[in-house]
């Protein structure tokens, strides 16, 4: 089945090539980092953790988003997805590798991890992330290959991988919730303190992680006689749509509790955030266009996704899909971590910017995560384009 | 075998660079390294067997034991001589020679212990 | 049979996990104990048996001699092979001053004492009865011993500052860059290595452990005895009556860093 991945048109290889000049530039930088340490990075004593850790529970969002087109199909047959689930167990996987690359690159110690297993610490949130994401990743290698194999042969999957389906989905479920309480369960970081933030990560994971394929899937619909289906791309906009409509719910819930109550620290990290942090005659604001941008961005994308349906336009969805996906990025992938080290527990302020290094990093696994995408879809395309025509 | 003009010279190729080391070194017998034994000393914590093969078993119970369970700090041997339970401050009391105790086993066996980014080895002064 | 809140959120959780004990939960609830055991743990340790380090920082003692927390500030980094990079962004801190509101962080009460505010003050690892960061370290390799001195074991440390996140007093550091390198005018960021230490290693946390070798010498914290003269700091066993610094704290008005928090600081400190 792999031999389908090394048959391509010529953008194709070009494509590939793109992403590995991306890869080959990142893990030059990533030699620096190993050499002088992780101070290569914007990280500080103050905010300790950074890209790497952002991107990475981003991410875990857009694995377990992959849930909402495994779920309809599996467990209510639902068979408008047929022809889509195995892209949505097939982003999980290219997701969950980025989830790893993330926490390897941002350890300060990396031949050190395995001490994780060979110390098991259950009353460490990071010990259970470990093994809900290492579990998440075998679970849907297992699901995907298994039944693209058997469609590939013909033939029905065999019994057995049902199991695996049905743990994929509580397991999709655990792994952002585990996720989110790494963040939840710390005293004296008020922004991360709160019940809402594991509901709060599902949300936005169920509207990127299907906002994202989608793009993937129109993407390829232009470039292969694969078709998604009107009837399927219509769910997945009401999927999508009601998804970040809870999220944007649920940011507003936060905003409720923290401002009507005018309890300081709620309100700090979310001056700081979203309008800017005074402190000492001094405003702290270097990431409030950003957080702004991404509450405008996210609702015109609502607004226009529905637009969009109305008008049956694929084009009109694809961007609507992007700005989704962006606002949620920037909400997550950027505003939710960094924000909760600001201002600092003793109320201090420290601004973090990222630099080259870690921004080359950063890229390379993303070109990676998307080089592992593209390998698995072309075979999964492949597979799907030779049985059905 | 299709194609196998190609395929099984490059098979032995790589067989051949592949066990390069091995038979590069034939015929050659390795010394292995003699080291230089403190003279003030002529007794261990241990017997001479034991730390060859166990000093890191040893170094790692002594840390887990004073870093968790606050241990005590020294010992004693049967014969009654007192050490430190200590790698910098007991065992390179006497094995201050690094050099030629601790890197001679070490680069012969390729072994790279990180005990020295932390740890600091006697100076020249202390020996 | 007392329970107290934690033990009643870990029969909790054992208890939603398998499904079936939910009852002895709620019964646990219905008769109040939880409620009950949450207030009388507003004391110090929940099991006041054992030892439990602890130290008291008179900080008008520091007020009367101005230098004296940069001298104990010095003894302690010297003694402990701390690095000093000469930036804030790859600091390493065991023990160091912050002014005082931002040690006792004050909120709304802008009308404290004059003489309070930029006060410098001297603060530290609290080696809390309650430590987030030993609940987040994923390898065990911060902990909690039975003297109540919070460790690490940087042999294991993987880097992954969970615990620095977890720490609400920012009292852990990670080593960034190479501790025992050098700047670019080659001088090294250890000024001056004491052999009887070791220093630490690229890429792990550290922090203060109150001076653990130096106890087992029968010796007090190198920062106590600097300041032993002033008489402005105290350490010893918190659960023992006899201690001094349990005289102290039966004499004196002292306050915690954010008790609110739950995590039982073994430092306190007379304002």
């Amino acid at each position: 089945m792999i031999e389908k991945a090394f048959q391509g048109s010529k953008g194709y290889w070009t494509w590939i090539a793109c992403l590995l000049a991306v890869i080959a530039i990142g893990g030059m930088f990533y030699v620096q980092q190993w050499n002088y340490g992780l101070g290569i990075t914007g990280m500080s004593r103050d905010v300790s953790w950074g890209l790497y850790i952002s991107q990475f529970t981003f991410l875990v969002g857009v694995a377990a988003g992959g849930l909402m087109l495994v779920l309809p199909y599996y467990l209510h047959n639902y068979k408008e997805f047929g022809r889509i689930t195995i892209l949505g167990e097939f982003m999980a996987i290219a997701a969950v590798v980025m989830c790893l690359m993330f926490i390897i690159a941002d350890l300060g110690q990396p031949m050190r991890a395995l001490n994780v297993l060979l110390h098991p610490t259950p009353q460490s949130m990071l010990f259970w992330d470990m093994v809900v994401l290492n579990g998440y990743l075998a679970l849907n290698l297992i699901c995907g290959w298994a039944i693209l194999h058997s469609e590939y042969k013909g033939v029905k999957y065999s019994n057995w991988v049902k199991p695996f389906i049905y743990l994929s989905i509580p397991w999709a479920i655990s792994i952002h919730t585990v996720t989110a309480f790494l963040y939840a369960g710390l005293p004296g970081r008020d922004y991360w303190l709160t019940a809402i933030l594991a509901p709060r990560f599902l949300a936005s994971a169920f509207a990127a992680g299907p906002a994202l394929l989608l793009i993937i899937a129109l993407i390829i619909e232009r470039n292969t006689l694969f078709r998604v289906g009107q009837v399927a791309k219509d769910k997945l906009v009401t999927i999508i749509s009601y998804a970040a409509i809870i999220n944007f719910f649920f940011l507003a819930c936060e905003f409720f509790s923290a401002y009507y109550s005018q309890y300081p620290s709620k309100m700090y990290t979310k001056d700081y955030l979203f309008f800017g942090l005074e402190k000492d005659g001094s405003i702290f604001n270097n990431l409030v266009p950003y957080m702004q941008a991404s509450v405008v961005i996210g609702l015109i994308g609502i607004a226009m996704i529905f637009y969009a349906r109305s008008k049956k336009s694929d084009l009109l969805l694809g961007i609507s899909c992007g700005l989704i996906f962006l606002s949620l990025w920037i909400d997550k992938g950027l505003g939710m971590v960094l924000g909760g080290f600001v201002p600092n527990p003793m109320g201090q302020v420290t601004q973090y910017y990222p630099t080259i290094p870690e921004l080359g990093i950063t890229a390379a696994v993303w070109a990676t995560g998307f080089l592992i995408l593209t390998i698995l879809y072309k075979v999964a395309i492949s597979v799907k384009l030779e049985k059905e025509l | 075998m299709y194609g196998s003009g190609r395929i099984i010279p490059a098979l032995i190729i790589f067989v051949g660079l592949m066990t390069f080391p091995i038979w590069y070194n034939a015929g050659k017998a390795q010394q292995p390294p003699v080291l230089v034994l403190p003279t003030e000393h002529t007794e261990c914590v241990r017997d001479a067997q034991y730390m060859r093969e166990s000093h890191m078993v040893l170094l790692h119970e002594w840390r887990d034991d004073i870093l968790r369970k606050s241990g005590p700090r020294s010992g004693v041997t049967a014969s009654g001589m007192q050490y430190q339970r200590s790698l910098q401050q007991g065992c390179m009391s006497c094995h201050y020679d690094k050099k030629n105790f601790c890197d001679q086993c070490h680069d012969y066996t390729a072994v790279v212990p990180d005990c020295w980014a932390c740890h600091l080895e006697p100076t020249k002064e202390a020996i | 049979m007392k329970k107290d809140r934690r033990d009643f959120l870990k029969l909790a959780g054992c208890a939603a996990v398998a499904g079936v004990g939910s009852s002895t939960a709620f019964h646990s609830l219905l008769r109040g104990e939880a409620e009950a055991a949450g207030l009388r743990r507003a004391g110090t340790k929940k099991e006041k048996t054992g030892v439990r380090l602890g130290m008291v920082i008179d900080i008008q003692k520091f007020l009367d001699d101005q230098d004296l927390a940069r001298r104990c500030i010095r003894v302690c980094h010297q003694i402990h092979n701390v690095p000093e990079f000469g930036n804030p962004k790859d600091e390493i801190k065991w023990l160091w001053t912050d002014r005082f509101e931002h040690v006792f962080v004050k909120d709304t009460h802008y009308r404290q004492a004059q003489h309070l505010q930029g006060m410098p003050v001297l603060t530290l690892c609290n080696h809390c009865d309650n430590p987030p960061c030993v609940r987040a370290c994923p390898t065990k390799a911060t902990f909690k011993k039975a003297d109540g001195i919070v460790g690490m074991d940087y042999h294991r440390c993987i880097g992954c500052r969970f615990c620095m996140a977890a720490c609400p007093y920012g009292a852990r550091s990670f080593n960034w860059r190479d501790p025992r390198g050098m700047d670019e005018h080659g001088r090294s960021f250890i000024r001056e290595l004491n052999p009887d230490y070791p220093a630490r290693t690229m890429g792990v946390v550290e922090k203060c452990n109150f001076c653990s070798k130096r106890l087992a010498q029968g010796k007090l914290p190198a920062c106590v005895e600097e300041a032993a003269g002033a008489e402005a700091m105290f350490f010893g066993d918190l659960n023992d009556p006899n201690s001094e610094v349990s005289r102290v704290l039966r004499e004196k008005f002292t306050i915690q860093r954010r008790p609110s928090l739950g995590t039982y600081p073994s430092v306190f400190y007379i304002i």
